[in-house]
């Protein structure tokens, strides 16, 4: 039957509620220095899964800042960084199975390293090359493998917001005890598909977890002009869904708040909304300069808040990691980096015959014929193809 | 062999098919309990459960959204957008995302077992937004095959190929004809190819192409061009993407002459990509320009349908114009 009162109590003069009615906590556990709040509840984490962290921490670090120089120096034809987010993104991959599915934005490679992609399958992707496995048809950072369950991320922004909600019913038609997760910002959380997916989501009683990286900014856009409303979780409540919102430098924080909410999910098989307050410390892309639009103070005060370097602090207080050790474990990873960049330029591109498979299942007679006259038209202008003409 | 109308078939072959394949799911709205505004989908929830005949949000882009989600982690979805005018909402996750999922992931996810049913076309007072056929803004999308069934007959065997198919498919089911057409349709599971024309009659002048509705026009057309001695070979095309070039083709090397249907508007339908690539293949078996009769570049109107529409006598005259150049 039909509900449509929901109101517990019952006034006779007009009273408004608004946006500070919904007065949304924000989840803290570990502080600046490394130490944890005096009441604070810990997540489930013990030596060998911090380590784990940290390892993804420390390569995504490096492997944005190299990246982004490769970039610069024209190697690779774009990037985009993951940094001061990798807390809200590492914290909350980390807290999953490896049978969960998940769907990203393109801001959460490093949640992919955490699952296990390697070094030169991002490089392969991030050069695209023959061994990459989107055959080299997509911009660099647009990351996908299947036996990691980590679905390829495309460029329309939330369009994987409602792909989710369909993913998470299949886990439930199929019967396994696993979530999907779909990482999205808030400037995204404005298109519709936001709206569609999380109201699906939750009339259908899909177990997933919709995780919304707040940094402060859509490109230049900061989140006054995005909303104005109270941020992303407040809306999760209108949908009827549970929903946290967690310091998303809090690398603890957002691990407690992601374990409970897959928890949740699986249990009662229903949708849960994290929102995690964090800072987009890099530009947006390295089509971006940020300091047209934001100030040097303000990034400046964001540093203080680094979230690698507040983990790293609880690390060493727990005696699970050594200045030295860190040091050592950066200088590994701009090595295996700077390898697998000298092995992955050195691949070459996808043959021309691959550009007409994957449209369909088979390539129709129209898409064969259309190769064909490609192939010929190269082999008359072979200095005109340079990528494909010594390979017709 | 039973009579049935093409609501009949198509709820016949959703059924067949739920049977057959449990991963494969029917949502959409109205289409749970209700059975459809159409009632396409009546019986299916009281006999497959909730789970897998289901009501949505009314969300045209969340109902794609969510389809695809389902079918890249395996499942065969079956959505249904209430009518084709309201598919646009859609338009993003069908083309950027469920066209492309396949390609641009290197073959890793796909949404193969997508199939999206969608009530379309005119003659029936519709208006505006109830009257579109929107086919050609996804003819030109890489990756979607586009169906079109005529009769009761061709909608429960293309809709069942289109659902075992394994790549996304847009079925556009022809609205005026879910009662009007009744004809003998086996009880069995058949299926009819996709991407394969049918020469519904032969003949020798003129070669007339259409799909859905239209094709019944076109056969009135060229009843009434038999009277004057006119030779009509007829073509249903069935699948619009991928299309069948070389049935089409060889026609119009025997006849000479191509006249092409169809109920949308004429600039930018479908039907010039068929005149274009014709022109190319036939050049020099051409007695006469191709011709299109065609929905006015109008948006769809009311109470000028029945001057709006490419009906049997506008396409009897061009059929005419054709054969007398």
């Amino acid at each position: 039957m039909s509900q449509t009162n929901f109101s517990q109590s019952v006034v006779h003069r007009a009273a408004f509620l608004d946006r500070d009615s919904l007065n949304i906590p924000i989840l803290k556990i570990l502080q600046a220095d490394g130490t944890t709040y005096d009441k604070a509840v810990l997540p489930q984490v013990d030596e060998a899964l911090s380590q784990r962290i940290f390892d993804a921490c420390a390569f995504t670090r490096v492997l944005d800042e190299r990246m982004l120089a490769a970039q610069r120096q024209g190697r690779i034809s774009f990037y985009m960084t993951c940094t001061g987010e990798e807390a809200a993104v590492i914290g909350s991959a980390a807290a999953l199975d490896d049978g969960d599915v998940i769907l990203a934005q393109y801001r959460e490679h490093a949640s992919l390293r955490y699952r296990g992609f390697t070094t030169q399958q991002f490089m392969d992707q991030l050069f695209s090359n023959e061994q990459d496995l989107g055959k080299g048809r997509q911009m660099p950072i647009h990351y996908g493998i299947h036996e990691l369950n980590f679905q390829t991320i495309s460029s329309p922004l939330a369009t994987q917001i409602p792909q989710a909600s369909g993913v998470g019913y299949s886990l439930k038609m199929q019967g396994k005890p696993n979530v999907a997760i779909c990482y999205f910002g808030e400037g995204a959380a404005s298109e519709g598909d936001f709206h569609a997916g999380l109201n699906m989501a939750s009339v259908h009683k899909v177990p997933v977890i919709f995780f919304c990286r707040n940094n402060g900014y859509a490109i230049s856009t900061p989140t006054e002009e995005q909303y104005a409303g109270n941020g992303i979780a407040s809306r999760g409540l209108g949908y009827g869904m549970h929903t946290i919102r967690v310091d998303g430098n809090d690398m603890l924080a957002v691990l407690a708040a992601t374990q409970q909410a897959r928890a949740y999910a699986v249990k009662n098989s229903a949708p849960v909304l994290i929102e995690a307050m964090t800072y987009r410390l890099g530009a947006h892309s390295s089509s971006d300069d940020p300091s047209g639009y934001r100030s040097k103070d303000e990034e400046a005060k964001w540093q203080q808040h680094d979230p690698v370097k507040r983990f790293k602090l609880w690390l060493v207080n727990q005696g699970w990691l050594t200045e030295e050790q860190e040091q050592a474990l950066y200088s590994q990873y701009r090595d295996e980096v700077l390898a697998a960049v000298k092995v992955a330029e050195k691949v070459a591109a996808p043959a021309i015959d691959l550009l007409i498979e994957d449209v369909y299942d088979q390539p129709t007679p129209r898409l064969k014929r259309q190769l064909e006259e490609l192939k010929q038209h190269i082999a008359k202008y072979p200095k005109a193809y340079p990528k494909t003409a010594g390979r017709l | 062999m039973t009579k049935m109308n093409m609501l009949q078939a198509i709820n016949q072959a959703l059924t067949l098919e739920m049977e057959r394949n449990e991963r494969m799911l029917v949502f959409g709205e109205d289409v749970g309990h209700f059975g459809g505004v159409f009632r396409a989908t009546s019986g299916l929830q009281d006999k497959f459960g909730k789970e897998r005949c289901f009501n949505t949000p009314l969300t045209e882009q969340g109902i794609a959204g969510f389809a695809n989600g389902l079918a890249s982690n395996g499942m065969t979805p079956v959505a249904e957008i209430q009518f084709a005018d309201y598919i646009f909402p859609a338009f993003d996750q069908i083309v950027n995302e469920a066209a492309k999922f396949r390609f641009r992931s290197g073959n890793q996810f796909n949404v193969g077992g997508l199939t999206i049913r969608t009530p379309y076309g005119g003659g029936i007072a519709g208006g505006h937004y109830h009257s579109q056929s929107p086919e050609a803004y996804f003819t030109q999308v890489a990756g979607l095959k586009v169906v079109v069934p005529r009769n009761a007959y061709q909608a429960k065997g293309l809709l069942l190929a289109s659902i075992r198919d394994d790549n996304p498919v847009v079925f556009f089911e022809p609205k005026r004809l879910y009662r009007a057409s009744v004809n003998d349709v086996p009880e069995e599971d058949y299926v009819l190819p996709l991407g394969q024309a049918e020469i519904i009659q032969e003949g020798t002048d003129v070669t007339v192409l259409a799909w859905g509705a239209q094709v019944e026009v076109i056969e009135k057309a060229a009843q009434m061009a038999k009277d004057e001695g006119i030779s009509c070979e007829l073509i249903d095309l069935r699948t619009l993407a991928p299309w069948d070039i070389e049935t089409v083709a060889k026609s119009v090397l025997k006849t000479g002459r191509l006249v092409i249907n169809h109920e949308a508007p004429l600039t930018g339908g479908f039907a010039g990509e068929i005149a274009a690539t014709i022109q190319q293949e036939c050049f020099l078996y051409l007695e006469s320009p191709i011709m299109r009769v065609c929905g006015l570049d109008t948006p769809y109107p009311l109470v000028h349908e029945k001057e709006y529409m490419p009906d049997a006598f506008k396409t009897f005259e061009t059929i005419k114009a054709s054969v007398n150049y």
